[in-house]
């Protein structure tokens, strides 16, 4: 054991000493500060630890709170899951992708859906044009969804769906397509992203306004708990929060407070919290400060753990874990000598992986210019893979457990993220903060001041504004072809020409009855779809049942 | 009184990532303009009207999503549709560099990729505005 | 530089670019826009200007969205003039009132314009009311006035409206607080919005227990003069009272049924509380409208509406309308009167001769009161 009077002595000794030795070896600059421009010391010994109590803060893997990781064995017995977020275009042109990815080792397909589709609006919609296909794949009924799977075994695979408002009809179809390949529901693996709350504060693909997209999350949990019982029904996603330009403290904190939402969201439409919390998972963001990003990993689970076993007295230890996928940072890709890129994705991957992360996607190198190549995105899948099997960060389980730095920073991200938590809860809620601006607020407050820093020069982003060169437009970019929204059009009218439309007239009056009534709307929203209503069709027929949301912005 | 320039900033289509549009918005408010926000997902119809009613100085655009090549220049052909043609049009966001040169001969006057200092906007239209004082 | 109201011209035929053009002379007190000013002042004095005001985040921006497309509904063509605040610091502003009423900038009959306050509130509700007159003499026939917040500068603002809008909100803490007396009083329709929240009917609790303190106390309120008016037509409350649908609560059926007589539509929307101001025993006294809305659903915007056209309707009926036009302008006139002979005391020429006055007060060579009668007499001879 450490004699811990004897630690801040020489601790206190060596600062004095320093101080005395800053006249003629000045430090590079006066304020340290990590990423998320919290203040770092110049040294972190077992003084910066002491309060730490190990069994009950940091614990053993796969054991409560989590601090350590969610599964006893970690990486020793199974890689996290790689997994490309990609498509575009055509489900014809994805599908393809999705192939081709899979036969590079990819271990999960996570579909893009274009903008359209993610707001519920039909390919041939005035508000489509331009959009059509461009940041992911067009679906506007089953016969799309059909074309996107074809040939993928779907009882192999484990697909995750980057949907938000119009999630049910997506999920639906993903059901009716499987049924079709005769894989029950049951035997489907996969998530959708299901996460209004996210969208109103930084992503913006909502429809609805709060209170009905709170009741159809809560139908998915009640759908899913007995029908698709692995279906992880939402990912709690913090990554476009600090896209936005959150730091990483309001990362954790906004996204478990969205979390504490949904969940007692669910418990008040009579769920049990054991039945529902453990498909709960979530999605956060790698950027570049390595130290804090691992922290910050720790510091969520931990800071989850504690509030589903003390708050909401879930018994299940499968509901304490949080569980997450990891994007690397988008914002953090310079449009400048992007092949930099690389290097900050490599960082990234590291920190997702050192701080336990259950699955991720890399980002490749030139999505700050356009969609990615299929070389950019073989290089940033190979980043992954290099860190699984050649650096050693995956031999043993939360190596970085102990530093007293990692360790002091995880304890400053969970105190910073509860108090946000309890000002969230002082506010009413995670949905009444986003209805006052209050999360917006913050969230445009970091980025602001992230901007200036990077202006002044005082955050330097290497290539950007430091060490710039003089460079030649890039070549070869990935280029979707203006004609996908002419040719979805096209399919749309040959479906409407070519199904029974009085079938779809009576499923889509079933929809808005079960929409105005309080029936679950899986169930008629999945015989729609297999009906072939089209996703414009069905979100129509709830937008005029529940409304749509209007942006909160504060500025 | 001197003579305020007052600025549209607009999200035409429907991606939903306003980081950039917002901070260009503070950004030119703490350069002492005016700035209009109109939130997301406008079609470009609102955008001229928008523009148009609010008689403003500069038209500042920003997509995200790839659909730039069809939204941009259709609000340079809207505001000539309906002869307005001292108002300075400028787009930003994830736009690949070889679309940059049809993008300026359908009239957007300048493109500001990813990466851009908002200093370097704030100059820009300080220097290229059409009307003066 | 002197040239022909070319402007005016244009904007009387609902040139968008025109009407624009010219509110942005106004806003910079260009003094090319007074030929303008002056050729479109014949057209000026028929549209129905409503003022709305309240507290940041009673929600004004989306009501007046939806204020908007009811009267659209109706037929008539509306104008929006939207004041937010400038920075102190930089001057600039961040003009935000759009995000909730942008779907009605491809309509040819609506026409928004965002002002900023431009750091000097008194000269605001000069622009304001000179916007208000562009927009009117365009044809606009409905003119709202959305307000920055509440506060005497609001006050100034929306005193150019023939009807004014009391917004308030639930939730918003010590809300009824922000709104105080004097505000109140300017009232002629108050409107609890964002009713599904949880305190709504305390805050309409509130505000009816202000307004019956107010009239109790004998407070000089724009109400009450519009009822002793309608009262003394013989529309007044034992002429009208009645329990008639929805009567004897705020709700989303309070307000005037739009097949009763106009004038009396006002007094109907206030019966309400005639009922409940029976029960608790002071029968005479005669309340405003105080109407429930929930603006993001629309529910209560087409009673909020009737309300605010039976005021108008009242106002009318009484005389009252041309009687407050009268008083509004001869405030105006008044603010504009003052502001020049400011303008003028501020003067660099004039600092120096006001300087010399005071060492001569400070020297005995005159006292403060024969310094004043000098001041008065040179502003005189000098304008």
């Amino acid at each position: 054991m450490n004699d811990m009077d004897a630690v801040k002595k020489g601790a206190e000794a060596y600062e004095a000493g320093v101080e005395k030795s800053l006249g003629k070896f000045p430090e590079r600059k006066k304020d340290f500060v990590t990423g998320s421009k919290a203040p770092v010391a110049r040294l972190y010994t077992p003084v910066d630890t002491a309060k730490i109590d190990y069994l009950r803060d940091i614990g053993f893997p796969g054991e409560y709170p989590y601090t350590r990781g969610v599964q006893n064995t970690m990486y020793r017995g199974r890689f996290w899951t790689m997994r490309q977020y990609a498509g575009f275009s055509t489900a014809e042109e994805s599908n393809k992708r999705y192939k081709f990815l899979l036969e590079q080792g990819t271990t999960g397909l996570s579909v893009a859906f274009d903008l359209p589709t993610q707001i519920g609006y039909d390919s041939d919609h005035a508000l489509s044009q331009g959009e059509v296909g461009k940041v992911g794949v067009a679906i506007d009924s089953l016969a799309d969804m059909e074309i996107l799977f074809d040939g993928i075994p779907l009882d192999k695979v484990s697909t995750s769906m980057t949907i938000n408002a119009p999630a049910s009809v997506l999920l639906a179809m993903y059901i009716a397509v499987a049924e079709k390949q005769g894989v029950g529901a049951d035997k489907l693996n996969g998530t959708i992203q299901n996460d209004i709350l996210k969208e109103y504060v930084a992503r913006g693909t909502y429809i609805f306004p709060p209170e009905p997209s709170m009741r159809l999350i809560t139908d998915i949990f009640a759908y899913c708990s007995k029908e698709v019982p692995n279906w992880n029904t939402i990912s709690i996603s913090g990554y476009h929060i600090r896209e936005a330009g959150s730091t990483a403290s309001q990362e954790v904190a906004f996204t478990i407070a969205d979390g504490i939402a949904y969940v007692e969201a669910a418990v008040k439409a009579g769920l049990d919290v054991d039945d529902f919390a453990p498909r709960l998972s979530f999605f956060f963001n790698a950027h570049n400060d390595l130290f804090e990003e691992v922290a910050k990993f720790r510091a969520a689970r931990r800071v989850w753990a504690k509030l589903m076993k003390e708050r909401f007295g879930a018994k299940n230890p499968k509901s304490w874990m949080l569980r997450f996928h990891t994007q690397t940072g988008g914002s953090t890709l310079t449009a400048q000598q992007p092949d930099n890129n690389i290097v900050r994705v490599a960082i990234q991957t590291l920190a997702a992986v050192l701080g336990g992360t259950q699955s991720l996607h890399t980002n490749s190198k030139d999505e700050a210019l356009a969609l990615p190549t299929e070389d950019s995105v073989r290089i940033a899948l190979r980043t992954q893979q290099i860190v699984a099997y050649e650096s050693g960060a995956a031999e043993t389980v939360d190596p970085l457990a102990g530093s007293y730095y990692v360790e002091s920073l995880t304890e400053r991200i969970q105190a910073e993220a509860e108090s946000y938590i309890a000002k969230i809860d002082s506010l009413g809620g995670a949905v009444k903060a986003i209805e006052k601006g209050y999360v917006q607020q913050e969230i445009q407050d970091a980025a602001y001041a992230y901007q200036m820093d990077v202006e002044s020069g005082e955050r330097v982003v290497v290539g950007m504004n430091k060490f710039q060169i003089k460079e030649a437009p890039p070549k070869g970019l990935l280029r979707v072809d203006p004609i996908v929204g002419e040719q979805q059009a096209a399919k749309l009218k040959a479906l409407r020409a070519k199904r029974d439309q009085a079938k779809v007239d009576a499923a889509l009056a079933a929809v808005k009855a079960a929409a105005a009534g309080g029936d679950n709307l899986m169930p008629p929203i999945l015989a729609a779809v297999k009906a072939y209503a089209t996703l414009g069709e069905i979100c129509d027929v709830m937008r005029g049942v529940f409304g749509e949301y209007q942006q909160k912005v504060i500025l | 009184m001197e003579r305020k320039i007052r600025v549209l900033v607009a999200k035409p289509g429907l991606d939903g990532h306003d980081r950039g549009a917002k901070v260009i918005a503070r950004a030119l408010r703490d350069a002492g303009m005016e700035v209009i926000y109109t939130g997301l997902r406008q079609t470009p119809e609102q955008i001229v009207g928008a523009a148009i009613q609010e008689d403003v100085d500069v038209v500042a655009m920003s997509i995200l999503s790839g659909a730039h090549n069809h939204l941009f220049p259709r609000v340079v052909d809207l505001l000539k549709e309906k002869g307005v043609d001292d108002v300075l049009v400028i787009g930003g966001g994830v736009i690949p560099d070889d679309d940059i040169p049809g993008l300026k001969a359908a009239g957007i006057a300048e493109v500001f990729t990813p990466g851009t200092p908002t200093s370097v906007t704030i100059d820009y239209i300080k220097q290229n505005l059409k009307r003066k004082a | 530089m002197a040239h022909a109201p070319l402007l005016a011209e244009r904007a009387r035929a609902q040139d968008a670019r025109a009407v624009a053009r010219l509110i942005s002379m106004v806003e910079r007190e260009d003094g090319s826009r007074l030929p303008e000013l002056k050729a479109l002042h014949q057209w000026t004095g028929r549209a129905h200007v409503i003022g709305i005001t309240g507290p940041p985040g009673a929600g004004k921006s989306t009501l007046t969205d939806k204020l908007v497309a009811e009267l659209r509904g109706r037929g008539r063509t509306v104008g929006v003039v939207a004041i937010d605040p400038s920075s102190p610091f930089t001057g600039g502003a961040i003009l935000g009132d759009r995000i909730r009423m942008n779907r009605h900038a491809t309509d040819e009959g609506v026409f928004i314009r965002s002002l900023a306050t431009r750091g000097h509130l008194g000269g605001l509700s000069r622009a304001t009311a000179e916007t208000v007159r562009v927009l009117d003499a365009a044809g606009y026939q409905d003119i709202i006035i959305e307000t920055v917040g509440v506060g005497q500068s609001e006050v100034d603002v929306v005193r150019l409206a023939d009807t004014i809008v009391l917004v308030s909100v639930p939730g918003l803490g010590d809300d009824i607080q922000a709104i105080k007396a004097g505000v109140m009083e300017i009232g002629d329709v108050f409107c609890v919005n964002k009713a599904d929240k949880d305190g709504a009917e305390r805050v309409i609790r509130e505000i009816r227990a202000m307004l019956e303190t107010a009239v109790l106390n004998g407070a000089a309120t724009r109400f009450s003069e519009l009822y002793g008016a309608l009262a003394a037509m013989g529309l007044g409350p034992d002429a009208k009272a009645g329990p008639g649908p929805g009567a004897g609560e705020a709700s989303f059926a309070g307000a005037a049924a739009a097949d009763e007589d106009a004038a009396g539509g006002y007094f109907q929307a206030g019966a309400a509380h005639h009922i409940a101001n029976q029960a608790r025993g002071h029968d005479e006294l005669a309340l405003p409208p105080v109407l429930a809305t929930v603006a993001e659903t629309g529910q209560g915007i087409k009673e909020l509406v009737d309300a605010i056209k039976a005021h108008e309707a009242g106002l009318a009926a009484t005389g009252l309308l041309a009687k407050r036009r009268v008083e509004n302008l001869a405030w105006e006139l008044g603010k504009a009167a003052a502001d020049r002979i400011l303008s003028g005391l501020e003067a660099d020429e004039r600092r120096g001769y006001l300087r010399a006055q005071a060492e001569a007060v400070l020297g005995k060579k005159t006292d403060f009161y024969d310094a004043l009668e000098a001041i008065a007499q040179s502003l005189r001879a000098g304008s």
